[in-house]
């Protein structure tokens, strides 16, 4: 267990998200005898859910800021049917249209953001007004009808990697992606080590991180290897590609720049932040807005994929990248989470939801039982963390056999202690 | 239950060796404490010493089993299982962080989960009139329906003692009653438990304020590293400051100040007429015509009593962080400033200290490396991205200067003691780099010895031509610390004495201004017209 958890930087709760999703994948592999695995199967997941996992990147990081969005499936909606009323009535391109759909994010999330913001109105009621503007305002402006794009708007959501180069009998781009995601692994795993050595913290032994990235970089290329050898036509499908580009991007952002930072800080302790000379209102603004612009790339790419937009786009989204994000480890008062983590809750929701399908249960026991994993999945987070708070005892034993751990401060701890038998 | 003991010094509590272990940790370790029936007992002991496992232990929050040794209470070794079941017996603890619901009246919070019903019903009735005499015996002329967020801290903790006594407590357990009171509301308070005593109740007390202590106590038991070091008797051991001190450490502080010789230079920063109204009420001003300066290498110490407007002063001049800006002026080395943000107050060379770490001054979910860089990001990053290794080394020179206790800077800084926290956030000032650094209570909740740590900081930073603002509702740390200390009282600069013409009682006399000194025999003084209940 503890060589477990060095293999995944003894962050527990990321340790437990992979183990579950990769536990799952066995599960659905096993009791579905081998349909789970394959190249169709692997590329449809992606398929049906990369505007979900899109929506997570966003959500993750209001979450963090404290606050949340209900608003996303209509803003999705009311984007989806502006941009394919611009593309069909006014002839546009379809880069324009995308252009433009995406402008309209930036206005619904300067909209969003000014309330939340700079009023000062609790996001919930906010977006939740928004959710309810932006649906009626889907079914007003496209009149309740479906509204069908052109193909080469289609290839946003439905495409695939081309084929290019020599006939190998795989997809060659597939390939050459898998390959520098393999490079880019090993070298920033070998770069951090190096750097942490530098500077004389603690890295762990040389086995544990042969072994983390044989596993990783095995997992990169099995994967690889099912999207590169689809049936005839089909590849690494194009959200997924715009979905892994979002990844790196929000990834980065959120753990290594200034304003991933001050995310976090406004999130933690708003006061604190302010003191330290974050502009609270800023950040508040702008995550909000990146979110709607987010929701609004997720409504392009659903068009896309299902050729049309329709009345009824984006229903209950919200509340899927919601589940994601918790699922992923982000905690509702705000400061905590990780892209990432996000990504492997709505996988783990994405697979629950696939697998459950190939067995042929009903949608009425998919939700039950989506539900109860999404309750179970935080109830065992908050219990970690009420163990760690309440008692000193269950923080003690929670870390034990760790005895380097400086004891906690017995006075700072007394006040959040006790209810005092209310 | 009455007690059987007829002796003269009849023994309330007894426990005896008692350790608690946690997993490689031992706090509490042989630890015998005897409470007589009917005496005010302090305990003392540096922060971590483990004052606050005992009480825990003591009032069942650590339940009988999960530590070893004897609780013997009114001559029975007792079993407690949970807090209900000490409060059961008698024994109550009021902790420092009082546990009153804001938005409940007075009559709600002291009857919350203990309504008189008749029939199933609250008999509100019922519980308003014994609310009066409850409030009453504690000396609080309060309407029973006002709600507990529009009366004052002071008052607040004498609500928590009423609702004590409303289960006939016998052993009351305080927690730093008065680390958050002023002067007059402290004193108040420490009457009160002496009125207590005189009816028969014993009470425990922890505190780190030992001036108090030694003014009330009848006994000290002083816990050191988790073990009792010694009990004396106020009265017939002479006891002083000095002498808990010296039981606190172990050693006797030569001084509790390290030795400065201050450099003082020209004028650095100064304040001129300064306005600024409260954020919500109209027409109130928290501060008034502010003006004051303070010269390169100097300490200047705010005095002033709680609630007088030294954090709103503060606050306001560090980008407007506070109140409703009214007029006024701020230069540094001459030259007028606007600061309309935070940010701009630190890029100008301004920093504050704030007086409430948790809740104003950490983010208890970072670590003590990203908590160090967090006012200044831009100096560890390039192009907005953060170099990590940048901010390792930068967490790592800190924590070795200032003697950070932690394995790691990759720590949570919600799990350090509060002296270190408060190291932290030294530190996360001094990396901004601020030529004009405000410290608001800097060494609160924290023990001797890291005070005088932190002191050694505060010196090292004026010695390098930093201008230093300390507020400190504590006198004797101003006198000790400040170069030159002004005087606040309701929101405006009432004098300003230099450290040689500075004493308790010419300070407290400007503090209250043309106020007399709250007496301490006092019929109670209308505390609450003090500006020094706030919130």
């Amino acid at each position: 267990m503890n060589a477990l958890k060095k293999l995944f930087g003894g962050n527990t709760r990321q340790f437990g998200m992979i183990f579950a999703l990769v536990a799952l994948i066995v599960f659905f592999e096993i009791f579905t005898e081998g349909r789970t695995l394959t190249s169709g199967n692997v590329i449809n997941l992606f398929n049906g859910n990369s505007y979900i996992l899109i929506l997570a990147i966003g959500m993750v990081l209001v979450i963090i800021a404290g606050h949340i969005d209900l608003s996303v499936g209509s803003v999705a909606a009311f984007v989806g049917v502006c941009v394919a009323l611009f593309i069909r009535d006014w002839g546009l391109p379809w880069y324009v249209g995308v252009l433009l759909g995406l402008l309209l994010g930036v206005a619904i999330g300067a909209w969003h953001g000014f309330w939340v913001a700079y009023v000062g109105i609790p996001a919930f009621i906010v977006t939740l007004s928004g959710m309810l503007i932006f649906r009626g305002a889907n079914q007003f402006v496209g009149k309740s009808n479906t509204i069908p794009v052109p193909t080469d708007f289609q290839y946003i959501g439905s495409g695939y990697l081309p084929e290019v180069g020599p006939q190998t009998g795989y997809n060659n781009l597939t390939v050459l992606l898998g390959l520098a995601a393999v490079a880019y692994v090993i070298y920033s795993e070998i770069r951090s080590r190096r750097n942490a050595k530098a500077l004389g913290a603690d890295v762990p032994e040389a086995w544990v991180m042969v072994l983390k990235l044989v596993l990783i970089c095995g997992a990169i290329l099995y994967a690889t290897y099912l999207f590169a050898t689809g049936r005839p036509g089909t590849s690494f499908p194009i959200p997924g590609l715009i979905l892994a580009v979002l990844i790196l991007i929000y990834g980065f952002i959120s753990s290594k720049t200034v304003i991933g930072r001050h995310i976090y800080a406004v999130g933690g302790n708003r006061h604190a932040a302010e003191l330290s000379g974050v502009q609270s209102k800023k950040v508040n603004f702008l995550v909000m807005m990146n979110m709607s612009i987010l929701a609004g790339l997720a409504g392009m790419i659903f068009v896309g994929r299902s050729t049309a937009s329709g009345p009824f786009d984006g229903v209950g989204w919200e509340l899927d990248a919601i589940a994601a994000v918790f699922i992923g480890g982000a905690a509702v008062t705000g400061g905590v989470g990780t892209v990432i983590g996000s990504i492997i809750g709505g996988l783990v929701m994405a697979v629950l939801n696939n697998g459950l399908q190939l067995l042929g249960v009903g949608a009425d026991l998919t939700q039950m039982i989506k539900g109860l994993v999404l309750l179970i999945a935080v109830a065992f987070d908050v219990y970690n963390k009420t163990a760690g708070k309440r008692s000193v005892i269950g923080m003690l034993l929670k870390n034990f056999g760790r005895s380097s751990e400086v004891k906690a401060d017995e006075t700072t701890q007394t006040k959040e202690v006790i209810s005092r038998g209310i | 239950m009455t007690s059987l003991n007829t002796h003269s010094d009849p023994v309330i509590l007894e426990m005896r060796s008692i350790t608690k272990e946690f997993p490689g940790v031992k706090a509490l370790a042989d630890v015998n404490l005897r409470v007589k029936a009917g005496e005010i007992h302090a305990i003392c002991g540096e922060n971590g010493a483990g004052k606050s496992t005992l009480m825990k232990v003591l009032s069942g929050v650590y339940p009988y089993g999960t530590y070893t040794g004897d609780i013997v209470y009114q001559n029975e070794v007792q079993q407690f299982k949970d807090i209900r079941a000490s409060e059961h017996a008698g024994i109550v603890i009021i902790h420092q962080e009082l546990a009153l619901i804001p938005e409940l009246s007075i009559t709600e919070n002291i009857f919350l989960g203990n309504e008189p019903t008749k029939r199933g019903v609250i008999d509100w009735a019922e519980a308003r009139t014994r609310t009066t005499e409850l409030l009453a015996r504690v000396g609080l002329r309060e309407d029973p329906d006002t709600p507990i967020k529009e009366i004052g801290v002071g008052k607040q903790q004498l609500v928590e003692i009423a609702k004590s006594l409303n289960k006939s407590v016998k052993l009351l357990i305080l927690d730093e009653p008065t680390a958050a009171l002023n002067e007059s509301d402290s004193q108040h308070l420490l009457d009160l438990m002496l009125g207590l005593k005189g009816r028969g109740i014993t009470s425990i007390i922890i505190s780190h304020k030992l001036n108090e202590i030694e003014q009330i106590a009848d006994e000290i038991t002083i816990i050191r590293d988790g073990k009792s070091i010694e009990t004396l008797n106020v009265k017939e051991d002479g006891v002083d400051e000095d002498r808990i001190i010296k039981g606190m450490v172990g050693r006797t502080l030569e001084s509790r100040f390290p030795d400065h010789e201050p450099k003082i230079g020209e004028v650095l920063f100064e304040v001129k007429d300064w306005n600024v109204g409260h954020p919500q009420i109209q027409d109130r001003l928290v501060c008034k015509n502010s003006s004051f300066f303070v010269r390169r290498g100097e300490i200047v110490g705010f005095a002033g009593l709680m609630g007088a407007g030294r954090t709103e002063l503060a606050r306001s001049v560090f980008g407007r962080s506070y109140g409703r800006f009214i007029s006024g002026h701020i230069y540094k080395e001459g030259k007028e400033l606007q600061l309309r943000s935070v940010k701009q107050a630190i890029d100008a060379g301004l920093g504050y200290v704030t007086e409430d770490r948790k809740s104003l001054g950490l983010n208890l979910l970072d670590d003590i490396k990203a908590t160090t860089v967090s006012a200044n990001l831009r100096k560890i990053s390039k192009h907005f991205v953060v170099d990590a290794n940048k901010e390792y080394s930068v967490a790592e020179e800190y924590r070795k200067s200032l003697r950070t206790k932690t394995p790691s800077v990759e720590e949570g800084v919600a799990k350090l003691s509060g002296g270190n926290q408060q190291k932290v956030v030294l530190a996360k000032w001094m990396f901004t780099d601020p030529d004009v650094l405000i410290l608001d209570e800097p060494t609160r909740g924290i023990d001797v010895g890291a005070k005088y740590e932190i002191y050694g900081i505060i010196q090292r930073l004026a010695n390098q031509g930093k201008a230093v603002i300390v507020i400190s509702s504590e006198l004797p740390e101003l006198l000790g610390l400040s170069d030159r200390i002004y005087t606040i009282f309701e929101g405006a600069i009432t004098g300003v004495l230099n450290k040689d013409e500075a004493s308790q009682e010419s300070l407290m006399k400007l503090m209250t201004s043309s106020r007399k000194t709250a007496s301490p025999s006092g019929d109670h003084p209308e505390l609450a017209e003090l500006p020094g209940n706030k919130d």
